[in-house]
C-alpha cells in the first residue's frame, strides 16, 4: 500500500475517532457529572441521603461498568436503533460508547467529589445555602481539577473502546488497524495507526494533566520553589 | 440573643448511643463575647453547631434573635427555606477557616452575597468594605492558599460578616492559628464586637482565649454546663473551676499549723493595701505562695494565696476581717460548710 492510498483512509479514520469520541464524551460528562454526584449526596451522611436510592444507582452503574464493552454494544443494538435509526455506522457507535462512559465517568466524578473537605460543605450551609448552592458553587468547582483529570481518563478509555466501533461499521483509527494491519497484513499501516493513536492519546493526556494542573496551582503556594532557595543559602 | 433551653443532642452510630449535650441551657446576652470553653469531647462542638442547626438537637429549643430556631426546621434533614434565611444571619467561622481554594478572597466574601441574592455590584462593594475592615484590602485577588493562616481567618471574619449578621458563632477559630495571631485575630472580634454591636459566641479549649476576650464564659463537662456567668461573677464564686483556670494558683502549704488562703480581688478593692493592714492590726506573718494580676474582660482582677500561721480555727477573726474588706476569700482544705459559717 503506498501513502497516497493510505492518507485518504488514515485521514477519514482520524475524523471518525474524533467525531465518535468527541460526542460519547459529551454525553458521558452531561450524563455522569449529576449521576456521580447523587451518588455522593444519597449516600449515608449526604445532603440528600437516601440508601435505597443510592444503592440502585450503585448497582446499575457496577453492571454497567461491568459489562465487556463489544457486549454492550450487542445488547444496546435495539435501544441504538431506536435512537439514531440504524445500528452501524459512526452515530451507532456513540450511542454505546456514551452509555459505558457514563457509568465510569460517574464513579470518578465520584471520588472527585468525595475528596471535596465537608468543612465548605457546612460553611455554605451556615449562610444559608441551599444543596443545589452547595453542588454548584462548592462540591463541583472545589472539585474541577480532578473532574478535568476524570474526563481525560474517560477520553482515552473511550479511544480505546472505539476500537471495537469498527464491528458495527464505524471505522475509526482502532478499525483501520485492525482490518488493514491485522486482517490484510498490512504492517507498515498499523504502525502509523498505531503511532497516532499514541501521539494523540498523549496530547490529550498532556491538555488534560495541564488544565488540571494551572487550574490547582490557584491553590498552591506561588514563589520560587522552597528546594532552591534551601541550595542558595547552603552556597 | 441567643438561648438554648434542654438542648440535648443524641448520636446513635452502630447500636451505640453517645450523649453530646445533656440538657444544655445557655443564655447569650445581646452585644457581649461569650466563651464556652470544655476539653475535646465536652460537647462545645456539637453546642454551636447546634445555635445554627448544622446539627440538629435530639430535643430541647435553640432561639436566636427572638427567632425559635427549632421550629423552623422541618422533620427531614434538609433546611428549608426559612432556617435558611435565619442561618444567613448568623455569621460563623471555624477552625479550619473552611475557605473555598477556586475562588479569590473577595469571591469567597461574596459567596454569602451570591446565596442572598445580592447584585455583582452591589456584592463587590460590600466584600471590599469588609476586607477594609479586616485589613485585607491589599489580598482582594489573591487565592486562599498564597495567605498565612491568620489572614484566612481574616477573610473568614469577613465572610461571616457579609450577611450583615446580628450574630457570630465562632468554632474553635483561634486553635489552628500560633499565639501571636491568636491574639489578633481575639483583638479584632473583640472590635468588632464594639463597633458593630455583634453578639460573639465562641467555644476553646484556650483558656487565654475567654481571659482576653470575653464577658461572660461556661465550663463544659462532659456535655452539660458546669459552670456559667459573666467573668466577674464567676471570680466571686467560691469554689468556682473556671475561676481558678483563669487564675491558675500555685504553692502548697509549709507545715501542718498553716492556713491557706486564696483572696480575689476585684475592681476597687485591687488597690487597697488589706495584706499590710491585716498583718498590723493582727500582728501575724504572712506568706504570699502565688500571686496573679491581670485584666479579664476588661475588669482589672487579682488572686493571691497566702498562708497564715496556725490552724483555720485559730484564723477565724483575721478571715473575717478580710471578707469585711470585700474580697472574696477561699480557704483551702476546709468543706465550704465551714468557710460559709466563717462568713456569718
Amino acid at each position: 500500500m503506498t501513502w497516497s492510498e493510505m492518507q485518504p483512509l488514515l485521514e477519514q479514520a482520524c475524523w471518525d475517532t474524533l467525531y465518535m469520541v468527541g460526542w460519547s464524551t459529551l454525553i458521558a460528562v452531561v450524563g455522569g457529572l449529576p449521576l456521580g454526584v447523587l451518588l455522593v449526596l444519597t449516600d449515608r451522611g449526604g445532603l440528600l441521603q437516601n440508601l435505597a436510592a443510592n444503592k440502585v444507582i450503585g448497582q446499575v452503574v457496577n453492571i454497567a461498568r461491568s459489562l465487556p464493552f463489544i457486549i454492550l454494544m450487542v445488547a444496546l443494538m435495539g435501544f441504538t436503533r431506536s435512537i439514531t435509526g440504524t445500528t452501524i455506522g459512526v452515530e451507532a457507535a456513540i450511542v454505546p460508547l456514551a452509555v459505558g462512559a457514563i457509568p465510569f465517568f460517574a464513579r470518578l466524578v465520584e471520588t472527585a467529589v468525595r475528596e471535596v473537605d465537608h468543612g465548605l460543605v457546612e460553611a455554605v450551609q451556615s449562610m444559608g445555602g441551599n444543596t443545589w448552592t452547595i453542588v454548584r458553587k462548592v462540591l463541583v468547582p472545589e472539585s474541577l481539577p480532578s473532574l478535568i483529570s476524570s474526563t481525560t481518563t474517560t477520553i482515552v478509555a473511550l479511544i480505546g473502546y472505539s476500537a471495537m466501533a469498527g464491528t458495527v461499521g464505524a471505522g475509526g483509527l482502532g478499525d483501520i488497524a485492525i482490518r488493514y494491519g491485522y486482517q490484510r497484513f498490512e504492517t507498515q499501516l498499523m504502525w502509523i495507526t498505531v503511532a497516532i493513536l499514541a501521539v494523540v492519546i498523549s496530547v490529550i493526556q498532556f491538555a488534560g494533566d495541564f488544565a488540571a494542573r494551572s487550574l490547582h496551582r490557584r491553590g498552591a503556594h506561588s514563589g520560587p520553589a522552597p528546594k532552591l532557595r534551601l541550595l542558595k543559602a547552603a552556597s | 440573643m441567643i438561648t438554648t433551653s434542654g438542648l440535648t443532642k443524641v448520636y446513635r452510630a452502630r447500636g451505640r448511643e453517645v450523649t453530646a449535650l445533656d440538657g444544655v441551657d445557655l443564655h447569650v446576652r445581646e452585644g457581649e463575647v461569650y466563651g464556652v470553653i470544655g476539653q475535646s469531647g465536652a460537647g462545645k462542638s456539637s453546642l454551636i453547631r447546634c445555635v445554627n442547626l448544622l446539627e440538629r438537637p435530639t430535643s430541647g429549643t435553640v432561639t436566636v434573635a427572638g427567632q425559635d430556631l427549632t421550629a423552623l426546621s422541618g422533620r427531614g434533614p434538609r433546611a428549608g427555606k426559612e432556617l435558611r434565611r435565619a442561618r444567613s444571619r448568623i455569621g460563623m467561622v471555624f477552625q479550619h477557616f473552611n475557605l473555598l481554594s477556586s475562588r479569590t478572597v473577595q469571591d469567597n466574601v461574596e459567596l454569602p452575597l451570591e446565596i442572598l441574592g445580592k447584585s455583582g455590584q452591589e456584592r463587590s462593594r460590600k466584600a471590599l468594605e469588609l476586607l477594609d475592615l479586616v485589613g485585607l484590602a491589599d489580598k482582594a485577588s489573591s487565592y486562599p492558599a498564597q495567605l498565612s493562616g491568620g489572614q484566612k481567618q481574616r477573610v473568614g471574619i469577613a465572610r461571616a460578616l457579609a450577611g450583615d449578621p446580628k450574630v457570630l458563632l465562632s468554632d474553635e477559630a483561634t486553635s489552628a492559628l500560633d499565639p501571636e495571631t491568636t491574639r489578633s485575630i481575639l483583638a479584632l472580634l473583640r472590635d468588632l464586637n464594639r463597633q458593630l454591636g455583634l453578639t460573639v459566641l465562641l467555644i476553646t479549649h484556650e483558656m487565654d482565649v475567654v481571659k482576653s476576650v470575653c464577658d461572660s464564659a461556661a465550663l463544659m463537662e462532659n456535655g452539660r454546663i458546669v459552670e456559667s456567668g459573666t467573668v466577674s461573677e464567676l471570680l466571686a464564686t467560691p469554689g468556682s473551676e473556671l475561676a481558678s483556670a483563669l487564675f491558675p494558683l500555685g504553692g502548697e502549704a509549709s507545715g501542718e499549723d498553716r492556713t491557706v488562703v486564696d483572696v480575689t480581688f476585684q475592681g476597687e478593692s485591687a488597690t487597697q493595701p488589706v495584706i499590710s493592714q491585716l498583718a498590723r492590726t493582727y500582728n501575724i506573718d504572712i506568706s504570699i505562695l502565688g500571686a496573679a494580676i491581670d485584666t479579664v474582660g476588661g475588669l482589672q482582677v487579682g488572686r493571691m494565696r497566702i498562708e497564715l500561721p496556725g490552724r483555720y480555727e485559730d484564723n477565724v477573726v483575721p478571715i473575717g476581717f478580710l471578707r469585711e474588706q470585700g474580697l472574696q476569700i477561699d480557704v483551702l482544705g476546709h468543706e465550704s460548710e465551714l468557710v460559709k459559717e466563717g462568713a456569718k
